[in-house]
């Protein structure tokens, strides 16, 4: 970190953050190394396969694409906002119930567009969940799961059987 | 090799007056960047070798849909997200509307701006056959005022316009005239989300009596910008939709046609569903001309 950079302030996950970075340092790299959120994932670093996705404003963004003085005020919600208070999100408990994460790492960036999908359409059809989701790359599930988590998040389903963690 | 963010200037004025006043006291010095999804992909690849940028983003100057009853206007700055949520837009100009739900995924979606796109000129660039046939016209602003310029005159070059150095996309100005047309688009990639068109055609029309009256037709990835196909809007106009109209338009618009093998298709795939396209949108017209 260098001192001459002008401070930028943000909210992350309802904290007010500042920091002091290059202009053009990209959200992703400020999340991951200054804020230590190592949760957003950097897969192709441009904007194709969605494992940065973190939700900007109210919109789902790509963070790698985002150079951080463009977050200057904004509020940023991360996968590590998802959960409350120790509670996982409907949707994080439906990915372990579904078996929607394997290797884990586009799960973030899922969850994410999911979270995203979910606020805008709370009940949505296989084919606007395929949508809503066609921006993030999975190469382990074959996307079943994983619509299939976020279909019985947004029925609220009963999971079969509670989880051992 | 990863860019580095040190070696960038980056700076975000706030107002549209204030970056103009930027880009008027150094023309050329500056590189606008709006969203991002072009800029910083180069970024992150080191190959973005703009040393100084101006943030476009979050300037409400810039980003808007105003409707009046002859025209819709769209503010440069307005996101292909904002383009899809607005229905008056998809109502009056659906081809424009489809188009945005092509751009990449959601999260490029709420980031890309029309601007951007345009200004970007690639060849395949998926807002511009809709925005062709729809007669668009490109406002233009500086410091020393705004000009406007059809968009079928805004590319000269392969990623060339005539944008100047001090200027900016204000505006999209639409003309509300093409409810009555016989509107089509279609693009072929690889893949529904995220690709980039192997070769993509956009047409208006109307007929009279059977007979062509009117028509439009641009394409994306069959010249080196994006286009109107006018020697096959020539080819076709005030002619009856019949067999031989069709195989004049394919011969038209292979004649015309200057598409290149590149790492997403050929030239010679690229003709030929150029061609398989303007058949398609063509006994569609037929169909439509001969129902009672």
């Amino acid at each position: 970190m260098n001192a001459s950079w002008p401070a930028i302030r943000f909210t992350v996950n309802g904290e007010l953050r500042a920091v002091s970075v290059p202009p053009m340092k990209r959200l992703l790299d400020v999340l991951r190394e200054d804020l230590h959120l190592t949760g957003t994932k950097e897969g192709c670093g441009e904007g194709e396969c969605g494992s940065c996705s973190v939700r900007m404003n109210g919109d789902l963004v790509n963070s790698c694409l985002v150079p951080v003085l463009q977050a200057e005020g904004a509020i940023v919600q991360t996968v590590e906002g998802l959960a409350t208070k120790g509670v996982l999100h409907p949707l994080q408990e439906a990915f372990l119930n579904c078996g929607g994460a394997q290797c884990g790492i586009c799960t973030p960036g899922m969850l994410m567009a999911a979270a995203q999908l979910l606020e805008q359409t709370p009940h949505p059809t296989l084919a606007e969940i395929r949508e809503g989701l066609a921006g993030n790359l999975c190469r382990c599930t074959g996307f079943m799961r994983i619509f299939e988590s976020v279909l019985a998040a947004a029925t609220q389903a009963e999971p079969e059987q509670p989880h051992a963690r | 090799m990863r860019g580095n963010a040190e070696t960038h200037q980056l700076v975000a004025p706030g107002t549209l007056a204030a970056v103009l006043e930027l880009l008027a006291a150094d023309p050329g010095a500056w590189t606008p960047i709006a969203g991002g999804t072009e800029l910083m992909v180069a970024h992150a690849a080191g190959r973005l070798t703009a040393p100084r940028l101006v943030s476009l983003w979050g300037i409400p100057d810039l980003r808007f849909i105003h409707a009046t009853p002859e025209t819709i206007s769209v503010g440069g700055g307005a996101t292909f997200l904002d383009l899809r949520r607005n229905a008056e837009l998809a109502e009056a100009f659906p081809l424009l509307a489809l188009a945005s739900g092509w751009i990449g995924s959601i999260a490029n979606q709420s980031r890309a701006t029309i601007a951007g796109n345009l200004v970007n000129g690639s060849p395949a660039a998926d807002s511009s056959p809709a925005l062709l046939v729809y007669d668009a016209e490109i406002e233009l602003v500086s410091v020393r005022g705004s000009r406007r310029v059809p968009y079928s005159a805004f590319h000269t070059g392969y990623k060339r316009s005539v944008l100047a150095a001090d200027e900016l996309v204000f505006a999209i100005h639409l003309p509300r005239r093409f409810v009555r047309h016989r509107q089509y688009l279609r693009k072929v990639g690889t893949r529904r989300a995220m690709a980039i068109s192997k070769v993509a055609l956009a047409a208006t029309a109307l007929t009279q009596a059977g007979v062509i009256s009117e028509i439009r037709l641009a394409a994306a990835s069959l010249a080196p910008f994006p286009t109107r196909l006018l020697r096959t809007e020539a080819a076709l106009l005030a002619q009856p939709v019949t067999r031989g109209t069709i195989v004049a338009a394919r011969a038209a618009l292979l004649g015309e046609a200057q598409p290149i093998d590149d790492i997403r298709s050929t030239a010679e795939y690229r003709r030929r569903v150029g061609a398989n396209l303007i058949e398609e949108f063509l006994l569609e017209l037929q169909q439509e001309t001969q129902r009672p």
